[in-house]
């Protein structure tokens, strides 16, 4: 991760980058969105199988947040995403997407609702232009609030476990997406039960003076769970075992893209479950977006696929035929699963390929003994979500 | 849907009774729908009334020039059957110079060429040809005026579009290679370049100035100017347009009167004093209006002929219309920067009296850029760019007996003030208003009984035109044809299903011309025809 050290002047310090700093073995800081950041601290592969088998701790502190607050702060929430949050109660967070006029999505992120009208917007890009452009004539304020809250998420099978040693009250009753606010030693917490490795796990937010408590309070209770620091590489695993998208990697935020025809729908994007058409008010690119799905005009749905062999298949191209005559699309994210024992990849494919069971083939470039070799092999549409344990809802 | 009327309501609300308002209504209800016309002021007419400013004294309140109405709005109208009578009182431009010497601008060329002549021999010989080739190819892009601007995306386009685009493209062809060539050398370029090129008096160059900068926020020295000009020429042919300068038979507001009877004769209802507060939507359509009284009035069409501003940022209520359409409504150019003053005369000094009936002050090309200066920077012109009517003089039943109107368009007095007020912006208005008049019609100040100054804060709130800009967005290239009010939404259908603008905000833009109410009307019957009315643009 070199491209850090030229940076390194630069880059800011998280509440929580000094005891992850202890725990850094290599060179395994990159960065995001202008903070240190963990790619790994010392085997992505303990970190990943952490994740899997006990719980990990990953600092989300640099995660962009704006506090949506004001008389209009339901009404302006809700014309600004696709999801209908007239369904989604105080102390309850929602995944979503926002549009722009075109219905081309500029990003995807968590909504928290605090409360009847106050409102917090998880981000991975600046919106704050985009939001005040939005909220023209809405009796609102929003303010970024980003380092007014530092937080750490915690995954994997065990994390209620240590939340529940921790002293939090309830925890085993929160839904997923619920949100719950608690004060432990004195200290302020918000628990929100969400996540980006799609399984059990919460992220836990603090006052920034807190962090070095909260941290310590996790590791020193964990310890018997199997806690473990994880960097971002170990991340990029689950999320994509989990089925979870990423702007810039799996579709282009539609404010960098270099030419319209980038951009995508939701729809193209694989998250039509999050655009309510049915929602009884407008939101910005709805109206698009309704033609899109009334003319079937979509491109492509990117879904899941399972594929043959081992080669991970990044930036692969998929084909109707082995002779690869016919093109259907691209693969965006690949990996090779050790949980799961599968060789995995989002693609965009065709609304006709994207019913799970649908066999084509993939052409797969491969490094061997210093040369480059292909490889053409079957592959099946899947479920995007490739791993989905009961647990990641339950209620106990 | 078309003919069918609902029994109890209307089937279409125009908001607005200006006379594009009342355009569209009347070619509406001349289409077998129920109509009803909301006005906020107390009486139709809206930029187009006649108003009494002082006691005895009326005067067309901002409009006081008929140049523009479209040959096809009277006669589809049956106007003159109204009793409008456009050709009435025609006039010419007198270019006034301080110290007392003028060029007479009129129909006769004789007259025009030796009026000239006092100034500049090349002039007078070059007026004529000069003017002559702006006129044809002005005459070329006035086609477009009655014509619905072609959609970017050509499938969108329906056959008549595509027929009104070819036959376009035929006309400037047809222009022949010299013309052609010399539209796009000076479509785009400033009008000083463009009086230098053909003049060299200043006197001239100053007209020509002043010509191409009424009404827009620019100095002869910015680009696009000629661009003005020419859309100002194109609306003085007779075949689009009137020929000529007007001074209506009682004030702009006879105009008015006019599409009221033709309106009313078709059935049109016209409520004043009923201002439109927002647009009622339900299931993300028009569906109706709420008045400020609260009274809520439903009909499947609602045609705004507000300007795009008022209609989509205050009558459309947040939250219903896209984020970057909005933004674009809202950076709409609107920056008004013309002032309107009117003055009672009890007698007429001779300066005026003797020039034509329209007379201009901008003696230099300098003297109207560096008026621009002031605008520029947020103040007050020091030394105005005026047009001078004097409407008694054709009509004289405006004022008592024997006595006068002056009627005086100052440019520039901007909306968008720095270190100014609106109250002082008012005050050095009528300050140097007369102290310009002094210099060229001594005798003005002393005749003065009575005046009223608008400034553009007063347009926007007494006449509800947003930045106080006369066109509802400055007429500009990059507001213009397939641009106004906005790409994708300039053939009249706004982004909200039921909801359409018909005013000056939309294609062709400004001058009492009718040319967007009727288009906008053309554009909704076609819809009605094909069922379709509430469908909105995208």
């Amino acid at each position: 991760m070199t491209h850090v050290q030229h940076l390194k002047p630069f880059l800011k310090k998280t509440p929580f980058y000094e005891p992850m700093s202890a725990l850094m073995h290599g060179a395994g800081w990159i960065r995001w969105q202008g903070y240190y950041s963990p790619a790994f601290y010392d085997s992505v592969q303990s970190e990943y199988f952490a994740a899997r088998n006990g719980a990990t701790v990953y600092d989300v502190s640099p995660l962009i947040k704006y506090a949506i607050r004001g008389r209009d702060a339901a009404k302006f929430a809700n014309y600004l995403v696709t999801r209908d949050l007239g369904k989604i109660k105080p102390m309850n967070a929602a995944y979503t997407a926002w549009c722009d006029d075109d219905g081309r999505m500029i990003e995807e992120g968590t909504i928290f609702r605090l409360g009847e009208n106050e409102f917090l917007l998880n981000a991975a890009l600046h919106q704050l232009h985009w939001l005040h452009e939005s909220a023209y004539g809405f009796a609102v304020e929003i303010e970024e609030v980003s380092e007014q809250l530092a937080g750490l998420s915690l995954q994997g099978p065990t994390s209620r476990l240590i939340l529940e040693q921790l002293g939090v009250q309830g925890i085993g009753k929160l839904p997923h997406f619920g949100i719950l606010e608690t004060t432990i030693d004195g200290k302020w917490l918000r628990i929100d039960r969400a996540g980006f490795t799609g399984d059990l796990g919460y992220e836990i937010w603090v006052k920034p003076q807190d962090a070095l408590w909260l941290w310590e309070s996790l590791f020193r209770i964990g310890d018997p769970y199997k806690i473990s620091p994880m960097g971002g590489h170990a991340l990029e695993m689950t999320r994509i075992e989990a089925g979870f998208i990423l702007v810039d990697v799996d579709y282009i935020g539609a404010h960098h893209a270099l030419r319209p025809t980038q951009r995508v729908s939701p729809f193209e994007a694989g998250i039509g479950w999050a655009v309510a058409l049915k929602k009884d008010s407008y939101f910005v690119g709805k109206r698009a977006l309704q033609k899109e799905k009334a003319q079937g005009t979509s491109r492509f749905i990117l879904s899941g696929v399972e594929i043959e062999g081992r080669k991970p298949a990044p930036g692969a191209f998929l084909y109707a035929d082995q002779k690869g005559t016919k093109e259907l699309g691209l693969t965006t994210s690949a990996m090779w699963s050790p949980l799961l024992k599968k060789n995995l990849a989002f693609a965009q494919l065709p609304a006709a390929y994207a019913k799970p069971g649908t066999e084509m083939w993939i052409e797969i470039w491969y490094p061997k003994e210093k040369k480059i070799e292909r490889s053409m092999v079957r592959c099946w549409t899947r479920n995007r979500m490739f791993f989905d344990p009961p647990r990641k809802k339950e209620i106990v | 849907m078309a003919g069918q009327t609902h029994s109890k309501g209307y089937d279409v609300i125009v908001i607005g009774a200006g006379h594009n308002g009342l355009v569209t209504a009347a070619y509406l209800a001349r289409a077998g729908q129920k109509v009803l016309v909301l006005e906020a002021g107390d009486q139709p007419g809206g930029t187009a009334q006649t108003r009494e400013f002082a006691p005895g004294f009326r005067v067309s309140a901002v409009a006081h020039i008929l140049q523009a109405l479209h040959p096809k709005v009277i006669g589809d109208l049956d106007l003159e059957r109204h009793g409008l009578k456009p050709h009435a009182n025609r006039i010419g431009t007198s270019a006034l110079l301080p110290g007392g010497g003028r060029i007479d601008i009129t129909d006769d060329p004789v007259a025009t060429h030796d009026s000239i002549a006092k100034f500049s021999a090349a002039d007078a010989a070059a007026w004529h040809p000069r003017m002559e080739r702006l006129n044809r190819i002005a005459g070329a892009l006035g086609t477009f005026l009655t014509k619905t601007p072609p959609s970017p995306s050509p499938s969108a386009n329906d056959f008549q579009t595509r027929l009104a685009l070819g036959m376009f493209a035929l006309q400037l062809r047809l222009m022949g290679k010299k013309d052609m060539l010399e539209l796009s050398r000076i479509l785009t370029i400033n009008v000083a370049d463009l009086a230098n090129d053909f003049f060299e008096s200043d006197v001239v160059k100053g007209l020509l100035g002043f010509e191409a900068t009424l009404g827009v926020y620019l100095g002869p020295r910015s680009p696009n100017t000629v661009f003005n000009l020419l859309y100002r020429l194109a609306t003085l042919s007779p075949k689009h347009g009137l020929g000529g300068l007007h001074l209506p038979q009682g004030g702009m507001g006879g105009v008015i009167a006019a599409l009221v009877k033709a309106a009313e004769a078709r059935g049109v209802t016209i409520r004043t004093q009923a201002p439109v507060d927002h647009i009622l939507i339900e299931r993300e359509r028009a569906v109706g209006v709420v008045l400020a009284n609260g009274e809520e009035i439903r009909a499947p069409i609602i045609a705004s002929s507000a300007d795009p501003q008022r209609t989509l940022l205050k009558m459309v209520q947040p939250g219903n219309l896209d984020t970057e359409f909005l933004r674009r409504m809202r950076h709409l150019r609107m920056n008004g920067c013309v002032a309107k003053v009117h003055l009672a005369l009890d007698a007429l000094p001779g300066a005026l009296a003797q020039a034509q009936g329209r007379m201009v002050v901008a003696p230099s090309t300098n003297h109207v850029e560096r008026a621009f200066d002031c605008a520029k920077y947020g103040r007050v012109s020091d030394h105005p760019a005026l047009e001078i009517v004097i409407p008694t003089l054709a009509d004289p039943t405006l004022a008592p007996k024997g006595k006068h109107v002056a009627s005086i368009l100052y440019q520039y007095a901007p909306y968008k003030l720095r270190a100014t007020t609106p109250d002082e912006a008012r005050a050095q208005v009528l300050d140097r208003t007369l102290a310009t008049l002094e210099e060229v019609a001594p005798g003005t100040r002393h005749a003065v009984t009575a005046s009223e100054v608008l400034v553009p804060h007063d347009l926007e709130s007494r006449f509800n035109l947003s930045g106080g800009q006369w066109h509802h967005g400055e007429v500009t290239l990059d507001q213009v044809f397939f641009l106004r009010p906005a790409a994708s939404f300039q053939q009249y259908r706004m982004p909200l299903p039921g909801l359409w603008l018909c005013g000056a905000g939309a294609h062709p833009g400004g001058n009492v011309s009718g040319a967007a109410g009727a288009n906008a009307a053309r554009e909704i019957i076609k819809d009605l025809k094909q069922g379709h009315a509430n469908r909105g643009a995208a």
